[in-house]
């Protein structure tokens, strides 16, 4: 069993719904990333989304875009992404590592290079925006032998037919993105995503998580009612980009705190 | 030998274009192409694009015998496609008509574009004002202080433009901007793309509705020298104008095709932006294709003179057609386009693109090593009124 069902398992079990927040790797400076990571595990986060920073994240909004460009500013590439990993496996065996990017620097690595040494460094799970099923086929070739799970995107206008592919191909949990449009945007319709994951279901039998709108308890806490996982992205984000440097893992602990109780008093 | 029929149903050029795009991009791209196959072979659709492109933009384009230019070189005879005649000055408004003719039938009532130099904003407001649909383009905010005067032509047209201030500020960060616009208005937005870059469909689609260009070359070159000619060459920025001129000639074996990218300050400089002569295989705006990216698959900074070339990646069909042999490619910097731009003005009372000039270049370096019974077509896909400032601004005088 990957670390990734060992944690859905575990959480079934309680009742309990994953709370997986995400932020970008580098920023604002790699010195950050690790203290901010141990203080995620530390409030409560079930499972940790790391973005590769690039040049043109374009199914990203303002918030994340920016804390690509600031990561790139300090020359951050995926081999550091990776590094990070590495060093966080030196002390956290347990928590679920997801690296979510683009396409091209994974390319430019190389699909075999970059998965040979996700699977030496500890990576769970491998999320490629920018690789539909119908383009990820050398990918989940390459993960296959490894218990590295690929993640997929479901979005609102995903076709049954569609997700039914996706439903073979997925592994770990899908992500369900509960809005129109791109990260960072507003407005969640609560009773809309629990009948779009209801849909999802009759064909998807991993963990169904929900992101894309997710910016407080509260919502997290109607979310998380019917969902296996939330996803906390720019929320996350914009904390980081409004805290002084030394604050950010406290800033971020807090943060997470709060989205763990809301979802934790749900039940 | 087996006649080209790429792309695949799937978008793929070899291993090159295909659907590069988040989950939430698929199902407005799938409608997409479900409208372009159908209208495609469509009459009625080819019909109407027909009588617009004669009877609004000014088809079909003359070749003209550019015979004191071709003279003064000594060698191969250099005949230019006017697409610099076309109503909005440039080949671009081939590809708008088609997609807004398209949007309006998809029952879509605003229509979104990225643009570098204006051009393809220019010609986008210039379709969207025609057929009375609202029109946002984005553009980096670099290009909209470089190019006031295309930015109050959009805006005269009824346009809104929206400075993009992310990333680089440039073209490709006008295109990641325009996306992000389409997956959130999907509901009644038509994105133009500007090239035949983007997810399957669109390089197809916007080689298609530029292919006239080269269709109407097919007949005109025997009409006026009794054959075809031997080299058909044309700039490649996205590489639009060139898959319009190139894609009726693939068929014909000896017609040589030449792609002619922006060296800009020399390819040794890395300040150019010739992803097909200088860049590797890579992903970015939906598609895969030849890129300018660092070791970390990075995309970096381009430089040309001429903004229109300006752009990191190219259509994934250049690249194919690059691997496959079919068709070469070279690049031409900032001094030569720039001498071939004065040169046909002078000689023969054109003004071009410095885009065009580009491919103009190449053709008068290559003539004098031919004889003088070679033909060289030249797309001249626009002309250079839009290019007055910057090409001032370089002789030293300011307007
Ligand atoms: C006159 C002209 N030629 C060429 C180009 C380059 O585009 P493409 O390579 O798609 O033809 C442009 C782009 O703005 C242009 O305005």
């Amino acid at each position: 069993m990957s670390r990734i069902d060992q944690v859905f398992t575990a959480l079934k079990a309680q009742q309990r719904c994953a709370l997986i927040p995400f932020f970008t790797v580098g920023d604002p400076d790699l010195s950050c990333c690790l203290p901010t990571m141990h203080a995620m595990v530390e409030s409560g986060a079930d499972i940790i989304e790391l973005g590769i920073p690039f040049s043109d994240p374009m199914a990203d909004g303002p918030v994340i875009q920016r804390a690509s460009e600031r990561a790139l500013k300090n020359n951050v590439r995926l081999l550091d992404v990776l590094n990070v990993v590495k060093t966080f496996r030196q002390t956290n065996t347990t928590t679920p590592i997801v690296l979510m990017g683009y396409a091209n620097p994974i390319e430019r690595m190389g699909v075999d290079a970059f998965v040979k040494t996700c699977h030496e460094v500890g990576v769970d799970g491998v999320l490629v925006v920018d690789y539909p099923p119908s383009e990820a086929r050398a990918l989940s070739q390459a993960l296959a032998p490894f218990a590295i799970d690929p993640i997929f995107l479901i979005a609102p206008t995903t076709t049954d037919e569609r997700v039914e592919e996706i439903a073979g191909l997925a592994r770990g949990y899908v992500y369900y993105v509960s809005l129109r449009g791109v990260t960072g945007a507003s407005h969640i319709d609560v009773a809309d995503v629990q009948a779009q994951l209801n849909r999802i279901r009759q064909h998807v039998t991993i963990p169904v998580g929900v992101g894309f709108g997710i910016r407080d308890g509260e919502t997290a806490k109607s979310i998380g009612r019917f969902a296996d996982a939330v996803v906390v992205g720019s929320r996350i984000v914009e904390t980081i980009e409004k805290a002084e440097k030394e604050k950010i893992p406290h800033e971020v602990g807090q943060l997470i705190h709060e989205l763990r109780q809301a979802l934790d008093n749900a039940l | 030998m087996k006649p080209y029929d790429m792309p695949s149903n799937d978008g793929h050029f070899g291993p090159y274009g295909g659907t590069f795009v988040s989950e939430t991009l698929i199902a407005a791209i799938e409608s997409l192409k479900k409208e372009y196959l159908f209208v495609r072979d469509d009459p009625a659709f080819q019909q109407e694009l027909a009588y617009e492109l004669k009877h609004y933009v000014g088809r079909p384009s003359p070749i003209y015998h550019a015979k004191r230019l071709s003279e003064s070189l000594g060698g191969a005879q250099i005949y230019l496609k006017r697409e610099d005649l076309n109503h909005t000055g440039a080949h671009k408004i081939n590809n708008t008509v088609g997609q807004a003719m398209l949007a309006k039938r998809m029952g879509k009532p605003r229509v979104i574009a990225e643009t570098g130099a204006g051009q393809h904003g220019v010609a986008t407001a210039t379709v969207a004002a025609r057929y009375g649909m609202e029109c946002v383009v984005y553009m980096g905010a670099e290009d909209v202080k470089r190019q006031a005067q295309n930015v109050y032509r959009m805006k005269l047209l009824g346009a809104e433009v929206v400075p993009v201030t992310s990333g680089s500020r440039t073209l490709k960060d006008a295109l990641n901007e325009a996306m992000r616009d389409w997956v959130t208005n999907v509901h009644n937005t038509f994105y133009i793309i500007g090239t035949v870059a983007g997810p399957h469909p669109y390089p197809m689609m916007a080689r298609d509705f530029n292919s006239v260009v080269g269709r109407e070359c097919l007949t005109q070159m025997p009409d006026m020298i009794g054959r075809q000619p031997d080299a058909v060459l044309a700039c490649v920025g996205g590489g639009s104008n060139a898959m319009g001129i190139f894609y009726p000639y693939i068929n014909e074996a000896n017609v040589q095709l030449i792609g002619v990218e922006a060296g800009g300050e020399g390819i040794h400089s890395g300040r150019h932006s010739a992803s097909l002569s200088a860049g590797t295989p890579g992903v970015l705006h939906g598609n895969r294709t030849y890129l300018l990216q660092d070791d970390n698959g990075q995309i970096i900074e381009t430089h040309s003179i001429s903004a229109g070339l300006d752009y990191p990646g190219v259509g994934p069909e250049h690249a194919w057609l690059k691997d496959s042999g079919r068709a070469q490619y070279v690049a031409i910097n900032d001094d030569e386009a720039l001498q071939a731009f004065h040169d046909l003005c002078r000689m023969e009372g054109i003004i071009p693109a410095l885009e065009s000039s580009h491919a103009l270049a190449y053709a008068m370096k290559i003539a004098p090593t031919m004889s003088s019974d070679k033909v060289l077509l030249v797309n001249l896909s626009g002309r250079g009124d839009k290019d007055m400032a910057t090409v001032a601004e370089r002789s030293g005088i300011t307007l």
